[in-house]
């Protein structure tokens, strides 16, 4: 059997991509202060990646004001949900072949 | 990509998507002691009513204005059992407030963030709303409707905020509401099911969640 390494989603090559996805498809919507917290990481490093799922279509961004202070909250799209489990289900599958090897 | 590199990867995200839907800092201990307050507050409180109890009249039970049959002055009586109950409440609070807070922080999860706002939010809108009807009632002296209608719009709120914690709490939940149709039907027994919702339950519950979770 081939190894379905070409079934892994480049997107989500990165870690943090990957991990921004996780949060998103279990959460209606997420702001980027409560995402950086979690994630444990910069602000340039995640906007850059959020950036990055925005232009797959994977994630759309909602800009809106609380107050005077801006709050963006991202949500994930049905592309990005199935590319997630996609994603998921191909590394299940290379876990159960080197297991069977 | 190896193996173990795989492994840890999903075990990662995982931990993501459970920490950041679902509020996974509830103490155990915390409904244990809030169960043992409630037990200690019945005893208070049978005291207080059946050391002035006359006998029952025999169609007692259909009469929704009278849990009890009381000789004292009701209004002293109502209002002595409604501070015991907020006593209780705060009391309940404030521990599950502190040891929540406590398991937070060793959990590493914010304790007041995104999901535990929600879990709030969906566990106070069926709490006030049975609060206020009840106090209605109270006010046009529906004494036997409390019992069974606090353990139902709590087990409704624990129901809708279920959601955003361990599922156990959507059982507990459940268990309350049962419990209060069942004491609707036995409306005398108000405060002997009371004791079982918010005592017996809450240590059983607790007890699950100290043993499961807490460790």
């Amino acid at each position: 059997m081939k190894v379905p390494f070409e079934k892994l989603d480049k997107a989500f090559e990165n870690r943090l991509r990957l991990q921004i996805m996780s949060v998103l498809v279990v959460n209606d919507r997420y702001d980027f202060n409560s995402l950086k917290e979690l994630l444990d990481t910069t602000d340039g490093n995640l906007a850059s990646h959020l950036k990055g799922l925005e232009k797959e279509e994977y994630i759309v961004v909602h800009k809106a004001f609380l107050g005077r202070k801006p709050n963006t909250t991202y949500e994930s799209t049905e592309k990005g949900k199935k590319a997630f489990k996609q994603h998921l289900d191909a590394l299940e599958q290379l876990i159960k072949q080197q297991k069977n090897k | 990509m190896k193996e173990n590199e795989i492994q840890d990867e999903l075990s990662t995200i995982r931990n993501l998507m459970e920490r950041s839907s679902k509020f996974i800092s509830l103490s155990g201990l915390s409904g244990i002691l809030a169960g043992i307050y409630a037990l200690i507050g019945a005893a208070i409180a049978y005291h207080f009513i059946y050391s002035k109890i006359s006998e029952i009249p025999p169609d007692f039970d259909h009469d929704l204005t009278k849990a009890f049959f009381y000789d004292g002055d009701i209004h002293t009586a109502t209002l002595f059992l409604l501070s015991l109950a907020l006593v209780l409440l705060l009391a309940s609070i404030g521990t599950g407030i502190y040891l929540t807070a406590r398991k937070a922080r060793q959990k590493g999860q914010p304790i007041w963030g995104n999901t535990s706002r929600a879990l709030l939010f969906h566990l106070a809108t069926p709490l006030v709303t049975g609060g206020l009807l009840i106090l209605v009632f109270i006010s046009r002296g529906y004494y036997g409707v409390i019992a069974p209608l606090c353990l139902i719009f709590y087990g409704l709120s624990l129901f809708s905020a279920s959601s955003f914690t361990f599922t156990l709490v959507k059982y507990l939940g459940l268990c309350e509401i049962v419990l209060g149709l069942i004491n609707a039907c036995f409306p005398t027994y108000g405060l002997l099911f009371w004791a079982i919702g918010f005592g017996v339950l809450h240590i059983v519950y607790g007890t699950i969640m100290h043993f499961k979770y807490d460790r």
